[in-house]
């Protein structure tokens, strides 16, 4: 199509920005008028076989996954059922607690959003056991910010053992892995 | 036997941190911009998609309900669409077909979020998408999570943030020209990114899209019909979606393979074989300066990790061999999130109509592409538009 058969009328787009603009200074101000609401809402979850497994063997200090043959996977966490295949998953299998930083963050920012001056160190480990890039989200303490990298052997730091509720939380955090350690 | 469909109409409201009209009035001005554009009035409109990203902004369950009287959707067939931030290029495919399966002549797409009633910041409501079992009792922000994928994306490529930053540079340059942009900037540096406030390493404050109110809208017409509108269309020529799987820690994040997905499928129905040759400009999803980057590549515009090159030898400037974000994108227009179908698919119509004005990209493009990105890093949404 040519150039020519452009007769659209030229103008620029869009025309205007309807809205109007409220400023931080008009809330504390009390300029607008507004209402508010709390809500109060409560959650229990029941957790599948799968996870149930899975946070009942973490209160022990053990990692468990799922197999699936047919993709030739060791899947953490475990999960009942293949979701590339789509074919159960075939056998509970225990892993090592250490595993390898995938990626990470050191993060200022709390759950809220709020600054905190003492950083989070987060980030994925893949679990020695389990296939390539296989693990899950956590903690990395007991390494300075400037000590931590993409690479790095890392081992879970479990709470004693009558503190262990079955979570995720069972584990502490991820340290370096020493050497000797396994 | 799918019928042709084309953008006969766009609206787009200011795009603020807060914004004092309701989500409702914010619906009513976007589609009554958009209906102004094409002469049409409420009677014209056969049916209606709403996009709206998660109800806990709002704190209104099922919200599409609540925003139905500014979408002008009473009394017609009305469906609110959802993933997330794909939210914005996903309603619009939505509306598409609507119209490519013959059901409605003429369809309206509004998109509205307004992030700001969720106080005093919508990042509490994002602690509720996490998976409630193995990632919500380590209390995560989100932030955390595309600081783990830029991460993971850097390392794997060897990119200096320098070189990430350059984006933020340029999309907030580009927005001086959009009347509706929350963070335009013609004087921001290189340097006032990288030393910005750090949030998540490697995030920084000048990474990130600004939380956003805002509303925008498209009327979509069959090609039955569209002749009585304009001698010049501007065709959707191709969608296409696709989803990763929820355990994003069993994935590695340095390429999104759903985004590639998504816009072969795209592609394939508008017949273009070498993405690079044919598009000759795109509007991928940037609420992070590396998001522009990694969608560039997950769009197939360039190798992977060749984003970052192109960036930095200017290719991707307005007026560069391919612009990317001419619109500002949402680092510099805002992110109030289905409302960036603002930026991603209104400006793509604007642009191939020659009508962007002071954003217009100098090189007559015909060919443009937009995409949106969402849910847990796992859902490409991508829309091909065409002049002819």
């Amino acid at each position: 199509m040519k150039l020519e058969v452009m007769t659209i009328k030229k103008e620029a787009y869009p025309k205007y920005a309807p809205g109007t603009h409220v400023s931080n200074k008009d809330i504390i101000n009390n300029n607008i008028t507004y209402s508010w609401w709390e809500p109060e809402v409560q959650y229990s979850w029941s957790l599948g076989p799968a996870y149930s497994r899975f946070l009942q063997e973490l209160k022990k200090g053990r990692i468990i996954g799922r197999t699936c043959k047919k993709c030739n996977r060791v899947i953490v966490p475990p999960r009942m059922f293949c979701e590339y295949c789509y074919k159960p998953t075939d056998d509970w299998i225990y892993l090592k607690d250490t595993g390898t930083i995938e990626t990470y963050s050191i993060s200022y920012l709390d759950p809220n959003a709020k600054r905190i001056k003492d950083p989070i160190l987060i980030g994925v480990i893949s679990i020695d056991g389990a296939s390539p890039q296989h693990g899950f989200m956590h903690y990395f303490n007991e390494m300075k910010s400037e000590e931590i990298y993409i690479g790095m052997k890392v081992k879970a730091m479990w709470k004693p053992e009558n503190e262990r509720t079955g979570s995720i939380t069972d584990i502490k955090y991820f340290k370096p892995l020493k050497g000797g350690e396994r | 036997m799918m019928r042709k469909v084309a953008v006969i109409g766009a609206g787009m409201t200011l795009f603020r941190r807060r914004l004092l009209e309701t989500g409702k009035e914010l619906s009513f001005l976007a589609t009554k911009m958009a209906m102004e554009d094409c002469e049409l009035e409420k009677k014209d409109i056969d049916m209606v998609v709403m996009g709206s990203a998660p109800d806990a902004f709002d704190g209104i369950h099922m919200k599409g309900e609540n925003l139905l009287d500014g979408a002008a959707a009473t009394n017609k067939p009305y469906v609110r669409v959802f993933n997330g931030g794909g939210t914005g290029v996903f309603a619009p495919i939505a509306g598409w077909w609507h119209v490519a399966s013959g059901v409605a002549d003429i369809c309206l797409v509004v998109c509205e979020e307004k992030m700001s009633s969720c106080f005093p910041h919508p990042q509490t409501a994002f602690q509720h998408i996490w998976d409630p079992i193995i990632d919500r009792p380590l209390h995560p922000n989100l932030v955390w999570l595309f600081a783990m994928e830029m991460n993971r994306y850097m390392t794997v490529y060897n990119i200096k943030k320098e070189d990430i930053a350059r984006v933020a540079v340029k999309n907030k340059r580009n927005a001086v020209g959009h009347p509706c942009a929350q963070l335009p900037d013609e004087k921001i540096t290189i340097d006032d990114v990288l030393n910005s406030e750090v949030m998540a390493w490697p995030v920084q404050r000048l990474d990130i899209s600004p939380p956003s109110d805002g509303a925008s809208a498209l009327i979509l017409c069959s090609e039955e019909k569209v002749k009585q509108f304009s001698q010049d269309q501007i065709w959707i020529d191709g969608v296409g979606w696709n989803i990763d799987s929820t355990m994003w820690t069993n994935r590695d994040l340095y390429f999104p393979r759903y985004v590639a997905n998504a816009a072969k499928m795209a592609y394939k129905m508008a017949r273009i074989q070498d993405p690079r040759e044919e598009i000759d400009f795109a509007e991928p999803y940037d609420p992070f300066d590396y998001k522009e980057l990694h969608h560039m590549e997950g769009l197939l515009l360039c190798d992977k990790g060749e984003a970052p090159i192109l960036t930095r030898e200017g290719v991707t400037q307005r007026d560069g061999d391919l612009p990317i974000c001419p619109s500002g994108g949402l680092l510099g227009v805002g992110n109030p999130i289905a409302a960036t179908m603002g930026q991603k698919v209104c400006e793509l119509y604007w642009q191939l109509s020659g009508n962007a004005g002071k954003r217009q990209i100098p090189t007559d493009p015909q060919v443009g592409v937009g995409q949106a990105w969402g849910d847990i890093m796992q859902m490409g949404t991508v829309i091909v538009l065409r002049r002819g």
